[in-house]
């Protein structure tokens, strides 16, 4: 039977560690456990942050909140709503692709680096992470980075885990900085639209200065035309300039049109959480960081795969859904050859999908990295394998 | 008397430099190798003139692949190294030593790839900053982290420090704009580190490189994000007759959902000398000047300045100036980018570069105020508002020995101030040595065993850069 940990201060869970160095017990941690394994499956007594919890410094003004790892996502995101600000990189929610329960914590947005389709415009959750508390494999309580933005004092620990998902110690207070909510927004679609054409136009409008603040393709699928999705932000009447010039200047493309605010909403969302990949719609699920101009490529493969795509991030992120014949191994080789890095979302419960590594030199360092964190390798073994 | 110590050079190196430069001259071609004491005379300090030290040899590789070399000759012969870019660090991080090799990136400035799909440019790290911009301004987008220094610096120094610049308040930082980088590890490895790609997955060693002034490695090639160039952008000058009555004006606008490009402040004394020097139509009769950039077309930037103004309206604004070409657009910003260079012309200084919650602006310019006039000097302060990293110029005569130390003393009170009041040691400029015996102020023992121990995963030796950013003592190698 695994345990079950749930400290309720940073002073305990410092504790707990300090006590589990001599015995050899090892931690899986979790936040509120919506997001599955990413970055790999950990083993080990169950860690969560969830008693953790609460927000500890909010300042408007200074667009900044801070807030104890485990302190519930949607706690945070109502006290930013309450004064018109918002975490600027628009979180995906995994629980509709995953089936997941629960409530996603803050702490996990930064530990595993989650963002959503804002990113391609405003950067992503370790971009915004400013400062971070956190204990290490020592039982030290450590910080780095601290509530200013601007701040370049000694090494930068903060990027670095951001998105190391907890194998280098247990987040425990995290510190972002937030931005105004924008008074409207504008969604422009494009319908039928084949996935090369639809790349360029996404392409395209990101290298306008009318400021996209999201880009995506959703494949035709069943009797629905592909969608081809562009997003402008900000005050009202410059939305409406800023979409016009756009649509005008995508229309070589295909017809760009707005489409209600409702209906924008819902695609965002339904880009951002990537539900259409849940079960039983797709067997395997992979997430492919790329560079754009690679996008095309991947997008090939998928169609030789038989897999279903969808791209956001102008073309940088795209999901691939594979049936149930197809080999995952042989998706993640293929799209590794073509310059994209795959990351195994979801897959059959018995297999584990580990990232491909990234070569013996990095890994060497990043071994030797995760060892000044965490010497006795106590927080989530097997996670980011081949990177430590 | 200056007080910042080095390390005493170490003699078993500094008796073995014919050697040295014999085996260097082996892996590097003639033209890249130099040991006259007259031409490394250029190399022997950075923008913190105050200090200096003659190094051992500087090289000036013209490819990773010599950069692995002099690095793995370095390496085998037990030598210190000193990262280098243009030498513009105001922390003496580029400073070298008596027992050191620097290698500076200086021949590496070429382009290697423009991405139009992909929005980022690779370039090797000698090149300058605005060189950046440069190449991408004909397709219609700019490098967004524009130190003041962009005309010289490079951004192998950029990658460096992590620098920022007035425009970073909407686009971020040096680590928000570099996707990958070529990284040359201490014994010659050459890796790369991210990619070309957005948020690579995998442990992230490319934000713990970047700001970690040239510490953990030299970087020969950088992939970059680069940004469309808005359709115009256009300046408002606000005086104001207190900072306070200022610094409520930024938080108004913030909180009003406004995030404008840029926006930065500067008082009376920095306000008097930079429009001696630069003509820029500064108001000479105000305690403080708001300079706040937006962009967008000229409706937009029309709405948008028609909103800040309305703000800062109703904060007491005593003098409202809008550009209204482009000419004025480019003095209003050279008046702000020569702050250094103009109040050089005045009297000799210090760049102070602490950050602070924005909240604590009036409390912390009254007290800095009273820490500078306590040691009988002058300070003139210009500071990006938006995000509150202050630059207070403490002004000293460099003649007077004591006259630098009370300067130094000063300087380090105010950082401590930053600290205290929730800011931090340097928002941009980087520790190198000028900051570096001031760690223990914003951080406990345990942070910064941390940050060793992480560093000695990439030079157990302490062969990069060693003098700067820790303390000399209480390092656990
Ligand atoms: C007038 C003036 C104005 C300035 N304004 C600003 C400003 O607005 N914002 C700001 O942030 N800074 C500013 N600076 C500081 C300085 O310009 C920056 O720190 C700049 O990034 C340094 O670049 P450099 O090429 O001169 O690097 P150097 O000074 O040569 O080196 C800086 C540091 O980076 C390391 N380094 C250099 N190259 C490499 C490399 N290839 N790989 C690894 N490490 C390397 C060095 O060892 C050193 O620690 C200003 C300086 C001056 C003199």
């Amino acid at each position: 039977m695994s345990t079950l940990y749930v400290p309720a201060s940073e002073d305990e869970l410092a504790e707990l560690v300090s006590r589990a160095a001599g015995t050899g017990e090892r931690f899986a941690i979790r936040g509120g456990a919506t997001r599955g394994a990413i970055g790999g499956r950990a083993e080990g007594s169950e860690l969560t942050t969830t008693g953790l919890s609460g927000i500890t410094l909010y300042e408007p003004a200074e667009m900044v909140i801070a807030a104890r790892a485990g302190t519930p996502l949607a706690e945070v995101e109502a006290a930013l709503a309450d004064k018109g600000q918002m975490l600027p990189f628009e979180p995906m929610d995994h629980r509709g692709l995953l089936g997941t329960e629960g409530t996603p914590t803050i702490g996990a947005l930064a530990a595993a680096n989650i963002s959503g389709p804002r990113r391609v415009a405003a950067g992503s959750a370790r971009d915004h992470l400013i400062g971070i508390r956190m204990v290490n494999g020592r039982g030290e309580i450590i910080k780095s980075g601290g509530r200013v933005t601007k701040n370049v004092t000694g090494l930068d620990l903060v990027k670095l885990n951001a998105g190391a998902c907890g194998t280098l110690g247990v987040l425990t207070e995290v510190t972002f900085k937030v931005l105004p909510r924008p008074q409207s927004a504008v969604t422009l679609a494009a319908r039928g639209l084949a996935p090369e054409g639809a790349l360029t136009a996404l392409a395209d409008a990101l290298a306008t200065p009318f400021e996209v603040s999201a880009a995506a393709y959703i494949e035709a699928a069943d009797a629905e035309p592909s969608m081809t999705l562009v997003r402008i932000e900000g005050f009202s009447e410059s939305c409406a300039y800023r979409s016009e010039r756009l649509s005008e200047l995508l229309a070589h493309h295909g017809a760009f049109a707005p489409v209600g605010d409702e209906e924008g909403a819902k695609n965002w969302r339904r880009v951002g959480n990537a539900r259409d990949f849940a079960a039983p719609n797709c067997a395997a699920v992979l997430r492919v960081h790329v560079a754009p101009s690679k996008a095309p490529s991947i997008l090939e493969l998928a169609q030789r795969l038989e897999a279903r795509v969808m791209a956001d991030w102008g073309g940088g992120l795209i999901w691939l859904g594979l049936g149930a014949d197809a080999s995952v191994e042989a998706a993640m080789a293929g799209i590794a050859e073509r310059g994209g890095h795959p990351m195994v979302v979801r897959c059959a419960a018995d297999t584990d999908w580990p990232l491909i590594g990234p070569g013996r030199a990095v890994a060497e360092l990043g071994k030797r990295v995760k060892a000044a964190f965490d010497p006795q390798a106590l927080f989530n073994p097997g996670v980011l394998a081949g990177y430590l | 008397m200056t007080h910042i110590q080095f390390p005493i050079p170490d003699m078993t190196i500094t008796d073995r430099r014919e050697e040295i430069i014999a085996a260097l001259a082996g892996v590097v071609p003639e033209e890249c190798l130099i040991v006259a004491t007259d031409q490394m005379r250029a190399f022997e300090t950075d923008a913190l003139t105050a200090y200096r030290r003659m190094p051992l040899a500087v090289v000036l590789p013209r490819s990773t692949e010599e950069v692995s070399a002099v690095m793995a000759c370095c390496h085998a012969a037990g030598v210190n190294v000193v990262p280098r870019g243009a030498g513009t660090s105001l922390a003496g991080g580029a400073i070298p030593q008596e027992d050191a090799v620097v290698i500076g990136v200086s021949k590496l400035n070429r382009v290697l790839d423009f991405d139009r799909k992909s929005r980022t440019i690779t370039v090797e790290t000698g090149i300058t900053n605005v060189a950046v911009s440069a190449a991408v301004a004909p397709e219609g987008f700019f490098y967004a982290p524009d130190p003041s220094s962009q005309l010289a610096c490079t951004i192998g120094g950029n990658i460096g420090m992590n620098s920022g610049g007035a425009h970073c308040l909407k686009y971020g930082v040096t680590s928000n704009n570099v996707l990958g980088v070529k990284v040359v590890l201490n014994d010659g490895t050459i890796i790369d580190l991210g990619g070309d790609a957005m948020d690579v997955p995998g442990l992230n060693l490319l934000g713990l490189l970047i700001g970690s002034e040239g510490q953990l490695g030299i970087v020969t090639e950088a992939t970059l994000r680069i940004i469309p160039t808005a359709e115009g952008a256009r300046p408002v000058l606000f005086g104001f007759d207190s900072s306070e009555e200022a610094g409520a004006c930024v938080a108004a606008i913030i909180a009003a959902g406004i995030v404008p490009v840029a926006m930065e402040f500067m008082d009376r004394p920095a306000i008097e000398i930079c429009e001696a020097f630069a003509k820029a139509g500064y108001p000479l009769d105000v305690e403080a000047m708001l300079i706040i950039e937006v962009e967008g077309s000229d409706a937009e930037v029309d709405a948008s300045l028609a909103r800040i103004i309305a703000i800062a309206e109703a904060h007491g604004v005593r003098v409202i100036k809008q550009s209204r070409s482009a000419l004025e657009t480019a003095q209003i910003w050279k008046g702000r980018k020569s702050a250094f260079g103009a109040t050089g012309r005045v009297a000799d200084y210090i760049c102070m570069d602490g950050t602070i919650p924005t909240g604590q602006l009036p409390f912390v310019l009254k007290r800095l105020g009273e820490i500078v006039a306590g040691y009988g000097l002058r300070v003139a302060n210009v500071f990006h508002a938006g995000d509150g990293n202050l630059h207070p110029l403490i002004l000293f005569d460099a003649n007077d020995p004591e006259d630098q130390a009370r300067a130094e003393a000063a300087g380090n009170d105010i950082l401590k101030l930053c600290v205290e009041v929730g800011g931090c040691l340097t928002g941009e400029h980087g520790v190198g040595i000028e900051k570096r015996d001031l760690m223990g102020f914003q951080f406990t023992k345990a942070d910064l065993d941390q940050q060793l121990r992480v560093r000695a995963a990439f030079d157990p030796d302490w062969r990069l850069n060693p003098a700067k950013v820790f303390p000399l003592e209480g390092r656990l190698i």
